[in-house]
């Protein structure tokens, strides 16, 4: 397994890259730092699947790809089960010694964004991950179908407005909580599920390194701040995703085995959600006197999830 | 498709897409056909840095998005530390990085969205935002003085 050493980022910059630019993403678009950063964290043969999303469509415009990998995208839903597949081709090709090279080193990778992971792919992704697969499961999450106008998913958090549970006199947003989907992974037995943000580069290296080395199926929540849809300026994606962090709207953590739970990252100073919120614009109408109890309940949701980490870490059970 | 063809044909290395025998359009592409970023073999590609690689006319590293941009980040090498932040937060690849360090922006690339800008540590900032068009000599004869601590 050749993975690129990466004890600081000088070293990490030497690395070459296999994403290439002149993709068609947003300025400050977050996912691409994210991809980037995972072909760039180790030299072996990739192959990627990805499920239609901002990254698909952003990243194979006819006459253009930006992969320097092999790359397939079939529908919405079935990066992974394209990635189960090829998996399934390739061991069974090394077994007969039918490869072309048979000793090289070959990741399965597949991209979803959070529509196509939490809502669309879900079926598909829990079939590939309880047949244990050798490949690793990268979640986009920008907490929005930001493709098509940012319509609300599963992964859209309770409060913000999203143009299918738009805000208004009448409503403040979307009603339901955000689903855990890291736990629903870990529950499925994986041997490694992780929840990782790219403004702690290193740990997120890490993560995607371990996920690789790895063998079976593995899963990773990446938080993708997305300045179209969380309206925000498109240079603040790094400031954001710190703020997402340190107020643990997006704790970051890994489960291994789906039981041994490890806090990765334990801000220094904790913020209050009303700071991650007031960065952007979709939270805006619940500084409104009328709907400032949301902000309260999500404080409250947030205590109580980080309080479990920790209780969970600690027991190690 | 058109606008995509004439980016291309201006890029680096004059690749003009026209060049390229059989390419048709995107509704006219069969099932199965294989876009390759490549030219010849392409093992090893993890291993060869970009100025060693043979890209092949497919390969988005030969378009541009230099149009998308209103300003542009100029870089200063008298300040800049050679952290690498810019490099590993570019959302578009478009840091130059070799043997540690920082050599410059490929404005072939940047979008202009100013993130490495806001994740420069140095004081003043190594990297600046200026307009489009502003010269390189013009833009370091403007650079703001070391701002002291606010006590």
């Amino acid at each position: 397994m050749a993975i690129t050493s990466i004890k600081n980022l000088k070293e990490f910059s030497t690395t070459n890259d296999r994403f290439e630019g002149a993709h068609t993403l947003c300025p400050g678009c977050a996912h691409s730092m994210i991809v980037r950063e995972l072909m760039n964290c180790t030299d072996d043969n990739l192959v990627i699947a990805t499920n239609t999303g901002c990254l698909e469509v952003s990243t194979a415009v006819y006459p253009f790809t930006s992969w320097d990998t092999s790359w397939i995208h079939i529908g919405f839903e079935n990066a992974a089960t394209a990635a189960a597949g090829a998996e399934a081709m390739f061991k069974a090709r090394k077994k007969k010694g039918t490869l072309k090279d048979n000793n090289a080193s070959t990741k399965f990778v597949a991209f979803g964004g959070d529509g196509s992971t939490y809502d669309i792919g879900f079926q598909w992704l829990s079939g590939a991950i309880e047949r244990g697969h050798d490949f690793t499961y990268i979640c986009l999450d920008n907490e929005n179908y930001a493709n098509t106008g940012g319509q609300r998913s599963s992964a859209t958090p309770i409060g913000a407005t999203t143009s299918t549970a738009q805000a208004g006199s009448h409503s403040y947003g979307k009603k339901e909580k955000k689903k855990d989907l890291v736990a629903i992974m870990a529950a499925h037995g994986a041997p490694y599920v992780a929840q990782l943000a790219p403004n702690k580069w290193k740990i997120m290296a890490k993560g995607f390194q371990k996920a690789l080395e790895t063998e079976g199926p593995c899963f990773i929540n990446t938080v993708s701040p997305c300045c179209t849809e969380w309206k925000f300026d498109p240079k603040d994606t790094i400031g954001l995703a710190d703020l997402a962090t340190d107020s643990l709207m997006f704790p970051v953590y890994e489960i291994i085995d789906g039981h041994e739970l490890n806090i990765l990252y334990r801000p220094k100073n904790i913020i209050t959600v009303e700071e991650y919120m007031a960065a952007q614009g979709r939270y805006k109408h619940l500084f409104k006197p009328e709907y400032r109890h949301i902000i309260d309940e999500v404080q409250k949701q947030v205590n109580k999830n980080w309080e479990m980490l920790q209780r969970r870490e600690e027991a190690r059970i | 498709m058109q606008d995509l063809r004439l980016l291309a044909q201006a890029k680096r290395g004059q690749r003009g897409l026209e060049n390229k025998s059989g390419l048709v359009g995107w509704d006219e592409v069969t099932q199965g056909t294989v876009l390759p970023s490549f030219e010849g073999d392409a093992t090893n590609i993890a291993n060869l840095k970009s100025e060693e690689r043979a890209y092949s006319n497919f390969n988005s590293y030969t378009a541009t998005v230099a149009s998308w941009r209103v300003k542009k980040p100029v870089f200063n090498r008298d300040i800049c530390i050679d952290c690498q932040n810019c490099w590993v937060w570019c959302p578009d690849s478009s840091i130059l990085s070799r043997d540690k360090q920082m050599l410059g922006i490929d404005y072939d690339h940047c979008k202009g969205c100013e993130v490495c800008v806001e994740v420069c540590p140095t004081n003043p900032k190594s990297l600046l935002m200026f307009g489009e068009y502003t010269e390189l000599e013009e833009a370091l004869a403007q650079w703001p003085e070391k701002k002291k601590k606010e006590k």
